[in-house]
């Protein structure tokens, strides 16, 4: 993709170059060229405004008050309050939603890759149905949750409830990212296998998942990453509240940190702001640590076969 | 263990070797593997079902005509009219602000990441790009509403109408969500045109500028299409930013964007939080909304999944 090459510029005479060898300088050139940097510089500058400024406006509030203490809807006890009830609702939630659809997640992309037969049409309206599945809003989900979740199946407000509809909105991710991995194994190391007598699924389970785990990992990390920050589907159901203990079970009443943030932004008061902005810190560094190592993993493991 | 199929000859041979043998372990793999895959019809499934009934009790009493050609939303008045138009405008200005912030960077990003930069420098920006796709919406709700808004309208002129819930500020914010779903997508359809379009131009004394604005755009086009295409539905489907930002009441249809309104997120993330009854009307409006909304969103997504498939069956 080089443009022209740099070395011809010193060989050429000088009157030659001009007209030949010589790049010339062209206004229209380099405009674009900056135009396009300063697309990125100011990706860039936004991120990096947007995390100064929440770890400003929460500096206050960033100390062991925001995991030791509970949160308040009452302004006079606002002092001591924290999030520690979102955090364990979070890891709850969270480990929850990695138990059930990871395995989903991994188990249905086999089936895509390795074992579905392309010219059959309900395997072709299964690829295209995860596909539209990516891209349905996530407050839809809610409405799934809401419906069907929570009372056709009886599960109600509670943690098992986010943790099923997180599942599924985050779904489609870990599925389309293993199929890419699984399809990134060669189909040599399968022949292989076959010709040592091995069976299909000797072969899936012993060749081709090992294989394929640091792209299986890299999408996980970042489906659970989003799963973490999603608030919307959650609103709908039933953790927008001030929850003052820890969850105990899978049936209790929760609200998880993209929620509690949501509630602290709507009182009118500053000292709610600040806090918002300190549990905003928690969930960036979260969520940020948990994409940049996916990203990590991703470029450090990935083989090129 | 024995084929029982095999006809005469001797067994051993030609049991290892024809027929397979009844493998269990494997079967039963593949009934869960079945399983597995069946989640994701049961949840498409499980949507439509839940939207549905709700939805279809609610046209029971509101005619759709009224529904869809009303300039009045006011469920919760003495006066009730249901017409879907105000939340249909809001969400439509909040998608088009996006679309002016989200486009030129987004097509910006792409074509310097695709034909500009430097493949080492490529792997330190586009994982910039990405973290920005990791920042939870809710994040740049409050940013927009408590930094955006008051940085806009304390400074810049002919600004100092904005109220404090607005369409401007939420859009510039959701523009920047979608940034990087816009420039990955774009920048895969440009990758994948081939080296050789390149070269040609090249060899006809091409800039760098022409190679990039009149060789690999055009030929990438159906991708860039897909990924803006993305974008709008990622706007239109987007909650958190709306909801915190944007405003939560649309009675009548106001296209000014320096005034509040709801989306049709914004109204059924609204209404879904608070305590109406279960089968009241007030209720199924939530779902007769997210119809519309699940409708909209995935007449786009199958669009962008149709010409994603054109470019990769053009160039791979």
């Amino acid at each position: 993709m080089t443009a022209s090459s740099p070395t011809l510029d010193r060989t050429g005479t000088a009157e030659q170059g001009l007209a030949l060898t010589r790049r010339r300088f062209r206004v229209g050139e380099v405009l674009f060229k900056l135009a396009l940097q300063a697309c990125f510089v100011l990706c860039f500058a936004v991120l990096a405004a947007l995390l100064a400024w929440v770890v400003v406006k929460g500096w206050h509030r960033l100390d062991s008050r925001l995991w030791t203490g509970m949160p308040t809807g009452r302004v006079s006890r606002i002092d001591r309050a924290g999030v520690q009830s979102a955090i364990t609702g979070t890891l709850w939630v969270i480990s929850l939603t990695a138990l059930i659809c990871l395995p989903t997640g991994v188990l249905s992309a086999i089936y895509l890759e390795e074992y579905a037969n392309r010219e059959r049409w309900y395997n072709r309206m299964l690829e295209l149905n995860i596909q539209n599945l990516a891209g349905v809003p996530s407050i839809i989900f809610g409405i799934l949750g809401l419906g069907i979740v929570a009372r056709q199946l009886g599960l109600g407000f509670s943690i098992i409830t986010a943790a099923i509809v997180l599942s599924l909105l985050v779904l489609p991710v870990v599925i389309i990212a293993t199929r890419e991995a699984i399809r990134a194994v060669p189909q040599s190391i399968r022949q292989a296998s076959y010709a040592l007598g091995a069976t299909k699924w000797q072969t899936v389970s012993r060749q081709v998942l090992p294989a394929a785990v640091p792209g299986i990992a890299t999408g996980s990390i970042l489906a659970l990453s989003r799963a973490i920050g999603e608030a919307a589907p959650l609103i709908m159901l039933g953790a927008v509240t001030y929850v003052t203990f820890n969850p105990d079970g899978l049936l209790s009443a929760y609200t998880v940190l993209p929620i509690q943030i949501f509630s602290f932004i709507s009182e009118a008061q500053s000292e709610y702001q600040e806090l918002a902005a300190a549990a905003i810190v928690l969930l960036l560094a979260i969520v940020l640590l948990m994409n940049s190592l996916a990203i990590f993993l991703r470029s450090r493991f990935q083989k090129r076969w | 263990m024995a084929a029982p199929s095999t006809t005469g000859g001797p067994g051993v041979a030609k049991r290892s070797l024809r027929r397979g043998r009844p493998r269990p372990v494997d079967s039963a793999v593949k009934v869960l593997l079945v399983a597995a895959a069946s989640v994701s019809i049961a949840t498409t499934l499980g949507i439509i079902v839940a939207l549905a009934e709700p939805a279809v009790e609610f046209f029971r009493q509101v005619s759709i005509v009224e529904f869809l050609t009303g300039t009045s939303w006011t469920p919760q008045f003495a006066d009730k009219h249901y017409g879907v138009l105000p939340l249909l405008v809001a969400t439509l200005e909040v998608m088009v602000i996006a679309l002016v912030i989200a486009v030129p960077l987004g097509l910006g990003s792409a074509i310097y990441l695709s034909e500009y930069a430097a493949p080492r420098s490529r792997k330190v920006l586009k994982p910039i790009l990405e973290l920005l796709a990791g920042v939870p919406t809710v994040v740049y709700g409050f940013v927009a509403l408590a930094a955006l808004n008051p940085l806009l309208r304390d400074h810049v002129p002919g600004l100092g109408g904005l109220e404090f819930q607005n369409m401007l500020v939420a859009g510039i914010a959701m523009g920047i969500m979608i940034v990087p779903t816009v420039a990955s997508i774009s920048e895969d359809a440009m990758s994948a045109v081939p080296q050789s379009l390149r070269e040609g131009a090249y060899a006809l004394a091409s800039s760098r500028m022409q190679v990039a604005t009149r060789v690999v755009v055009p030929a990438a086009v159906s991708g860039i299409v897909a990924a803006v295409v993305l974008g709008i539905s990622r706007a239109v489907g987007e909650t958190m930013i709306v909801t915190i930002a944007g405003g939560l009441v649309s009675n009548d249809v106001d296209a000014n964007p320096l005034h509040g309104a709801a989306t049709m997120t914004a109204y059924i993330a609204n209404i879904a939080q608070g305590d109406v009854p279960v089968g009241t009307l007030d209720y199924n409006t939530v779902f007769a909304v997210g119809a519309v909304l699940f409708i909209f969103t995935f007449a786009l997504n199958a669009l962008s999944i149709r010409m994603v498939r054109r470019f990769r069956e053009v160039y791979e």
